[in-house]
Parts: C-alpha cells; sequence; structure tokens
C-alpha cells in the first residue's frame, strides 16, 4: 500500500511516533535485520535539541490503565553528536527485505526561535534528512503556555523557520491546547507541509507508598500515551482534516489496524505506531500488514 | 541475540520454589547469563487491578536447559500475578534474550557471586556456564520461604534477614567476610534489590575489588525504544539498562538508588 507524502515516496503509511523507536538501539537488541526489514516507511528521530540533554531522574515511566504516563525529558545527544553520530548509522535503512528505502524524518526543539533556526538550518544541509518534523510541545518563555498551545505563537514560530528549509516541514501539534483544528490552521498558514498528531496528554501518577500526594515521576508530571488515549486522538485528527488542506499524520493508541484505518478514514494521510511498539518490536509492520 | 519479532512459545511448566515459582517456557532460542527477556501472558494479559498489565515484564533468564528457558517469579504485581497463573499448556509473549550478560572473569580471578532475593535467577545461568566448582556462591534472602531460591544453584553460603538459614544478616556481611578472605584474586557478579547492589558496588570499590552488576530497572520495551529504564552513570548523564546492561562494570555507575 505505498503512498506519496510531501514528496516522499513510502512503502505503506504507517511511520513510528518521535521518541517511540530507537534504531541503533534496535539494531544492538536484535542485529542487522532491523536495517533491511525496518518495520516503519519512515523513520522519525527522537527529538534534537541544540544542547545534548542527559534527560529527566528516573522513575520516567508509570503504567496507566490502558497507557503509559512518560516523563523521559527529552533526552538526546544534542545537534553535534546526531549529524556526527547517529545520522551515518541511520542511511540505509531499507523495509521490505531491503528492496525499499527509509526516508528519514528529524524531529527537532528548540526553546527560543533562535535554537529552533540553528536546528533547521543545519538539518537543511543535510541530504540524508528527507524532512523535518517539528516539536512545539515546549513552554513558550513568555506565557509559560507550549509554543503549540496558541495558534499565534505558532504561527509566529513556523513562520520563522519556514524560510531556512526548502525541506517539508511537519508541525507536531499538541494536543494540551483548547482548539487544535485553529493550530493545525495557524501551521498551514505559517507555511507548514504537513501536520502530525497527537503528541501526548498532560498527566500525572503518584507514588504507590510513602507519604501521600507524592509524585511518582521524577518531573512530576508526563505525558498519556497508549490505548487510554485512542478515542481522543480520533477527535483530535478528525477536526484537524476538517479544517486544513495539508496532509495529516494521526497518530493516538494504534495498536492494530483497524486503529490505523480509523484514522485514514477520519482524514489522516499517514498513521504513526507508537507506544505499541514496546510491546511489539515490529507493531509497524503488523499494522501496516493488515492495511494492505 | 534475540528474533526481532514476539514469540508465542508454550509454558512447559510451573514449578513451586518456596515464596517463588520458576517459570519454564519450550525455547530453542538460548540466552546468555545476565540477559533477560520481556514475558507477557498470551491470554488475558490485562484487565487486573487498574486494567493492568498493559506491558510486558522485565525477567533475567535463571537457567537455559534442554530446550527450555527458566525465569524466576515473584507475585509482587499485577504482572507478576498474572504470570504466576501461568501452567503447561498455556503461551507466553516473549521478546528476547536481550542485554548484555555477564562477562567471563578477569585473568586469574575466580568468579564471586553475590545474590539478593529474585536476583538469585541470573546467577544460576552463570553458574552453569562457569561450571562446577568454578564459583564461590553466596546468597541472601528475608527468609526461610524465599530461601527455597537458594535451590537453584549449587553450594551456595546463605544469609537471611530474620536468621531461619544460615548467616542472620544480610549477604553483604558474608561478602566482606570473602573479601577479606585469603582466597586469592575474585571478580564479583551480583544481583539483588537496589541497597543490595550499592552495598556490593560500594565494598568492592572500597577493597578495589572489580565487579559486574546485573541491574533492574522499570521498563516498558527492553530494547532501547522507551528511554524510561536509565541508572545513572559515573561523570554524569544516564545509561539504558537494557541496551547499555543489564549487566554493569561496578566503577561504570554512580550510587544505585532505589525508586520507593
Amino acid at each position: 500500500m505505498s503512498v506519496s507524502f510531501c514528496g516522499l515516496e513510502l512503502a505503506h503509511p504507517v511511520i513510528n511516533g518521535s521518541g517511540t523507536f530507537d534504531a541503533v538501539a534496535a539494531e544492538r537488541a536484535f542485529g542487522p535485520v532491523v536495517r533491511e526489514e525496518f518495520p516503519f516507511a519512515a523513520y522519525v528521530s527522537k527529538t534534537i535539541t541544540l544542547e545534548p540533554r542527559a534527560g529527566n531522574p528516573p522513575p520516567r515511566l508509570w503504567e496507566a490503565a490502558g497507557g503509559l504516563v512518560n516523563s523521559i525529558g527529552l533526552a538526546n545527544k544534542g545537534l553535534d553528536g546526531y549529524l556526527r553520530e547517529d545520522l551515518p548509522a541511520l542511511s540505509g535503512l531499507r523495509t521490505r527485505g531491503g528492496t525499499v528505502a527509509v526516508p528519514l524524518i528529524t524531529n527537532v526543539m528548540g526553546s527560543t526561535a533562535a535554537e529552533l533556526v540553528a536546528l533547521v538550518e543545519a538539518c537543511d544541509e543535510r541530504q540524508e534528512i528527507a524532512a523535518l518534523e517539528l516539536n512545539v510541545s515546549c513552554p513558550n518563555v513568555k506565557t509559560g503556555l507550549d509554543i503549540g498551545a496558541d495558534p499565534d505563537s505558532l504561527r509566529a514560530v513556523v513562520a520563522e523557520v519556514r524560510p531556512r528549509t526548502g525541506k517539508p516541514l511537519i508541525v507536531k501539534l499538541t494536543p494540551n491546547t483548547a482548539d487544535v483544528a485553529s493550530c493545525a490552521q495557524a501551521a498551514q498558514e505559517a507555511g507548514a507541509d504537513a501536520v502530525s498528531l497527537i503528541n501526548t496528554l498532560r498527566a500525572m501518577a503518584l507514588a504507590p507508598a510513602g507519604p501521600p500526594g507524592r509524585p511518582w515521576l521524577g518531573a512530576r508530571t508526563g505525558g498519556l500515551s497508549g490505548p487510554a488515549i485512542r478515542a481522543i486522538a480520533l477527535a483530535q485528527v478528525a477536526a484537524v482534516a476538517e479544517r486544513v488542506a495539508i496532509p495529516v499524520v494521526g497518530m493516538g493508541g494504534v495498536q492494530s489496524s483497524r486503529h490505523a484505518r480509523d484514522l485514514l478514514d477520519v482524514g489522516a494521510t499517514l498513521v504513526a505506531v507508537g507506544t505499541e511498539s514496546f510491546r511489539d518490536p515490529v507493531a509497524g509492520a503488523r499494522v501496516a500488514a493488515g492495511l494492505a | 541475540m534475540g528474533p526481532f519479532h514476539r514469540r508465542r512459545l508454550p509454558v512447559a511448566g510451573m514449578d513451586e520454589l518456596g515464596a517463588y515459582r520458576v517459570l519454564r517456557v519450550r525455547d530453542d532460542v538460548e540466552a546468555a547469563a545476565g540477559q533477560f527477556a520481556m514475558l507477557a501472558a498470551a491470554e488475558r494479559w490485562g484487565g487486573g487491578e487498574d486494567e493492568r498489565p498493559l506491558f510486558a515484564r522485565a525477567f533475567s533468564v535463571a537457567r537455559q536447559a534442554g530446550g527450555e528457558s527458566h525465569y524466576l517469579l515473584e507475585d509482587v504485581g499485577p504482572g507478576t500475578k498474572r504470570l504466576c497463573e501461568l501452567r503447561a499448556g498455556e503461551a507466553v509473549d516473549v521478546v528476547g534474550p536481550l542485554g548484555r550478560g555477564f562477562r567471563p572473569p578477569g585473568e586469574g580471578r575466580r568468579a564471586l557471586l553475590a545474590g539478593g532475593g529474585v536476583g538469585t535467577a541470573p546467577l544460576a545461568i552463570l553458574q552453569d556456564e562457569l561450571g562446577a566448582g568454578a564459583a564461590i556462591v553466596l546468597l541472601g534472602f528475608r527468609d526461610a520461604a524465599h530461601a527455597c531460591g537458594a535451590e537453584l544453584l549449587r553450594d551456595a553460603r546463605m544469609a537471611t534477614d530474620d536468621g531461619s538459614v544460615g548467616h542472620h544478616g544480610l549477604v553483604t556481611d558474608l561478602l566482606a567476610e570473602e573479601l577479606s578472605g585469603e582466597r586469592g584474586p575474585v571478580e564479583v557478579y551480583a544481583c539483588g534489590p537496589p541497597p543490595m547492589l550499592e552495598a556490593v558496588r560500594s565494598l568492592c570499590e572500597q577493597r578495589k575489588v572489580p565487579c559486574q552488576l546485573a541491574l533492574e530497572a522499570g521498563m516498558a520495551c527492553g530494547f532501547g525504544a522507551c528511554f524510561g529504564c536509565v541508572v545513572p552513570c559515573r561523570g554524569g548523564g544516564y545509561l539504558r539498562v537494557c541496551v547499555d546492561g543489564p549487566v554493569f562494570d561496578g566503577e561504570a555507575l554512580e550510587r544505585i538508588e532505589e525508586h520507593a
């Protein structure tokens, strides 16, 4: 079921959610087969920031009712580490028995416009990178709200980075907003080539023992993903697909081809599998196979 | 290394071992000592307390014998509760073997195994690999029911918190004694709860003895995808227990903390 997305030719419509699959680690765990039978039609990197980030102190995970609350903290090697070490290792990923190339999509986040510009410009120079995804689920320093939660601040950020690259620009929306469709529209107006959603929903868990009311996660709050968010994802993807003309990558709690089909049916062009990969390393391939 | 997919394998049997259970799975892929697998019951996984479990649970391989992989279980939560219900004829979904296992002892060094509670598991397969009589074995448990776990190994010196079996105290008391003794150069291999591993790490650092520690951490995936299972490492930053470990050189780690 091959599909064309922002000029990229993909073997099928299933990609990974950013931060839910590490191709380099998977190859260490399972061997070179990962490079030939990659479970996704495109590989989206974990969010890359300008400077390296160690991530949040553990505990970083909580198994919730039908889902996962995570607070990883955007752990990554930083731009230089990614470009120097990861990119060479990642080019040459293939699927369908090594017959089809898997394009790379680099997800980036900056806490200032200047940081984001630096990231986008550096990635624009690399031919191994097929597209960029902007993670706008980070707080606006002035307002404290997620940049992506407010259409005006989102429009300004996308407008700032749009001229810096000719590569396809996907904006990863935040679901933690009053009006996701208007945010998507703002991204489109500012020149985004596509939008992706939903990211994780702000959530919390308490320590099972010890003083009452104490957060479990090292960073207090985290993001909820998995089956528990599937119905929310469907609503938000449907609302966005109805509002914008640019393609939509739909995700949130996809565990089967049925769930993927539902997102495609409400207007998504691609679907992403995230949390389910933790339960089944080849969930992406399994979901794709059922769509064919 | 393990195949790149989840495998549905037959349960060969479930044996009682005091407070523990030994899950035997028919499995033709061999693990190395110190490796682990992610296990989930093939049927009725979920719908327990708080609709859990959702994710598979990580267990060290305790033994590899006769076309079976063995895992040491204790019912301590919704995942282990369901796994402990499994019987011959049922099936378990397995991802693994995973992780970096134990490395052989350095030149001229004898293996000194120190286990605490369910941490006994990877030391059993390690003793199998090292061969009869090769290792000195020290095991600690909270009480007699848990001390049955020692049956997985041969010739173990025992400690129990309540004094019902062996030394009344901690396995690290026995370890300190051994390290003060006249055994010649040793390399310590340890697995157990975080406070025990921290005591081993610290003791070995003081006595300048190399040690390999098999850590445990809450993890969703087991193969480096979720970044949830990290442990602080010397020099700053974190390592993932599932792909960088679960076996670490003591020198590579910061103080090992418990998450209550």
